[in-house]
């Protein structure tokens, strides 16, 4: 077990000949896993289940809104073991609906896949490094992460006040719940950010040491990938926003359970506090959700155009600079609780001023392909899909940045559809890139080109059926985190709900990619995109063997690598 | 590079992380006393101020020196959802010159057949204001105690400073809201 640490690594120097491939038992090798590669396997793995739950989630919720009135939710409500009949249980289910979905996909989709799954497996391949600087802190950080999901969903399980479940909204704002919520479900969800915080705390820690430290010799910071780039920034901004995060929701706990006032006017406290806390940390998370899927964008879009990335060191600060001004743009979520006119003017400026690193790398992603010589695998389509779904979902984005504006558009399903446009598009949009990137060379086997493609086609037209016509629902006003709407939304409500069973199918075509490559699926060479893939994990074997680099490899500076 | 200083540059790397990540969980907390100076300081988000009666005076005189405009005042009150209290302005508007100080009365009446200790937050309307209105004499800075059906007549003594003249934010404010709520005593955080 110790042969996966660094120094492990160096005390087998001499006799690693046979010892390289060397893999412990079924349990020890999964449960007890400190191997960099197979704790990125079961972060993917984790994350692809926590997707199927959170989507299943929207299926309901597309299911309740595919026409006017309530429909399903009191079904819903039945088999959660609660009064069906009951106005208030049916709105409760809602709630808890919207709140699992957000919180699972946020933290339990999104988060590990990108920084768990692939930050894992390809940050120590991409710099030279024979695994994470901590194997087993980075254990922990999984395991705490599973533990967490766990928790949110036991607290689906307990009462939540009006019915079963913590029906508090991702942002959990007081006083719903604080005072709102009576019952230990609310608790649970808390509980679950906690865990899933500290193993996040844990992970970024573990990544900012590999990365500055581990490092092969001759890749100084200047050289490297810039997928390794965008998991520095997202560690730097885990590591600076999450305690924030566990510093408001602790104040929840004890303004739940121990007399408390921080966020509750009649003891001097102030629930706008708590929205200023939650989105000092939630602000830079929606750049830690999008930033490694920049990373794995700037790798896929320059190895198809096999050139280099256009303007490699702008794009590193680019990222660099979005992370900075994340921090310092957060009450733009904020708008409507009663900002003066020059608090607004300023976030209102800071915001659009992140249009300009964001534009810097949209300009450079499409320079890279100027003159390049393209070739559309999957990776590349799904990578220029991301590019064209990311850059609306960044338009809209723009147009909510004004203050005057959003105190129109704030809670509406314009902003629904722009902040899905940049995740569920962009963000999910990028993992699928990086996922048809990089199965090959973790699974060894190749899967089919063609489903790859069908997927993309039948995945960005379902996506853009479910979300579009939400930017004319919002503009007319239709109010988010409601399951009724008046008949007049119905229309373009129908539309999305049938965009949501054309995704869906899309999810049916992925998974049986999956089956199709490890039945009859080729075997996987060690560079299977060819001349335009020039990182180290393409000097590998596919899959790479299970200690790599016991001769740690020399970046030459006459080609290099990103 | 040999693996004992790898070890310890990793280690040394984790610390800095971790106190990186403890002192930001330390701001976390930090911000909930800076807030509230924050708000106090900037009458952020309708927090009013507490003027002494020298400043009272002062202002007073800057009114009569120069030629000021009135400004309306209208009295808001509410109370809490676990709060059996009646509780009301007198009058519901009044119209004052900035600068003067002037006097509202609010009544409340303890409903409920028990003793109700009750604590009154406030703010005012619209929020820029916060920072101009400003109060010498209120019960909202102490707790009241109400036995069972016992009324009390509760005054605010408060004046508008003349400075909001001179804001351009408060250039179009016409009339100035102010809010009270009373809620059930809590002990404060």
């Amino acid at each position: 077990m110790a042969t996966t640490t660094a120094e492990g690594f160096d005390a087998h120097h001499d006799d690693h000949a046979h010892d390289a491939d060397h893999k412990p038992g079924f349990f020890a090798r999964w449960f007890m896993s400190t191997n960099h590669k197979d704790i990125g396997t079961l972060y993917l793995i984790f994350s692809i289940i926590a997707g199927i739950v959170g989507g299943a989630l929207s299926g309901g919720m597309r299911l309740e809104l595919a026409e006017p009135g309530l429909q399903w939710l009191g079904m819903f409500v039945d088999m959660m073991g609660g009064d069906g009949t009951s106005f208030d249980q049916q709105g409760h289910m809602w709630n808890v609906m919207i709140t699992a979905h957000g919180l699972i996909m946020v933290f339990f989709m999104v988060m590990p896949a990108m920084i768990g799954g692939f930050g894992n497996w390809f940050v120590p391949l991409m710099i030279g490094a024979p695994d994470m600087a901590f194997p087993r802190m980075n254990n922990i950080s999984f395991w705490l992460t599973v533990a967490g999901f766990l928790s949110l969903c036991f607290s689906l399980f307990v009462p939540g006040g009006t019915g079963m479940g913590a029906g508090v909204g991702w942002t959990v704002y007081a006083p719903l719940s604080t005072s709102g919520s009576v019952g230990p479900a609310v608790d649970f969800a808390i509980f679950s950010l906690h865990l899933a915080g500290a193993g996040s705390i844990l992970g970024a820690t573990n990544f900012i040491t590999t990365i500055f430290n581990m490092r092969a010799p001759g890749m100084t910071l200047h050289k490297m990938p810039l997928f390794v780039w965008s998991v520095l920034v997202t560690a730097f901004l885990l590591l600076l926003a999450l305690p924030v995060l566990a510093a408001a929701i602790t104040m929840l706990i004890t303004d739940r359970n121990f007399g408390t006032t921080f966020f509750d006017p009649a003891g001097g406290g102030d629930p706008i506090l708590y929205q200023h806390l939650f989105w000092f940390f939630g602000h830079p998370e929606v750049y830690i959700m999008i930033l490694p899927g920049f990373g794995m964008i700037s790798q896929i879009i320059s190895t198809f155009s096999k050139k280099p990335v256009f303007g490699y060191l702008g794009m590193a600060y680019a990222m660099v600079a979005i992370g900075v001004v994340g921090f310092i743009v957060w009450a733009h979520h904020m708008y409507t609780v009663g900002l003066d006119v020059n608090t607004k003017m300023y976030f209102t400026a800071a915001t659009m001023v992140i249009a300009v690193p964001t534009g810097i790398k949209i300009f450079s992603w499409i320079a890279t392909m100027w003159g390049g010589s393209l070739e559309f695998k999957s990776p590349m389509v799904w990578a220029m899909g991301f590019i064209f779904l990311f850059t609306v979902g960044g338009v809209t984005g723009v147009v909510l940045a004004n203050g005057g504006i959003d105190d129109n558009m704030h809670d509406t399903y314009y902003v629904v559809a722009h902040f899905h446009y940049v995740l569920s598009l962009g963000a999910v949009t990028s993992m699928f890139a990086g996922w048809y990137y990089w199965f090959p060379k973790m699974s060894g086997r190749m899967h089919s080109e063609f489903l790859a493609h069908v997927h993309f086609w039948i995945f960005f037209v379902g996506v853009n059926v479910i979300f579009f016509p939400m930017h004319f629902l919002g503009l007319q006003g239709m109010a988010r985190r409601y399951p009724d709407y008046t008949p007049a939304f119905s229309y373009w409500n129908e539309v999305a709900s049938i965009g949501y069973l054309i995704m869906a199918a899309s999810l049916v075509v992925f998974f049986l990619n999956i089956l199709y490559a490890f039945t009859v699926g080729k075997k996987a060479a060690a560079n299977y995109w060819g001349e335009g893939a020039t990182t180290l994990e393409w000097t590998l074997s596919s899959p790479p063997p299970f200690h790599q680099f016991e001769t740690l490899p020399v970046i030459d500076d006459a080609k290099t690598a990103h | 590079m040999n693996t004992i200083t790898l070890q310890k540059r990793n280690r040394r790397t984790m610390l800095w992380a971790f106190a990186a990540a403890a002192g930001m969980l330390g701001l976390g907390f930090a911000a909930v006393p800076l807030y509230r100076l924050f708000c106090q300081v900037a009458g952020f988000g309708g927090t009013t101020q507490v003027a002494t009666e020298q400043e009272a005076d002062l202002a007073a005189q800057m009114a009569n020196s120069g030629g000021v405009r009135d400004i309306s005042i209208r009295f808001d009150a509410n109370t809490g959802m676990d709060m059996p209290w009646r509780f009301e302005p007198v009058n519901a508007t009044d119209r004052i010159a900035i600068g003067q100080r002037d006097m509202a009365i609010y009544t409340a009446r303890n409903t409920s057949t028990e003793t109700i200790t009750g604590t009154a937050t406030f703010n005012v309307e619209p929020e820029q204001a916060g920072r101009y209105f400003n109060k010498i004499q209120c019960f909202c800075f102490t707790e009241q105690t109400l036995r069972p059906g016992q009324e009390v007549r509760m005054p605010v003594i408060y004046f508008v400073d003349p400075a909001m003249l001179d804001d351009p934010n408060m250039a179009g404010v016409q009339q100035i809201t102010l809010s009270y709520t009373f809620h059930r005593a809590k002990q404060p955080s």
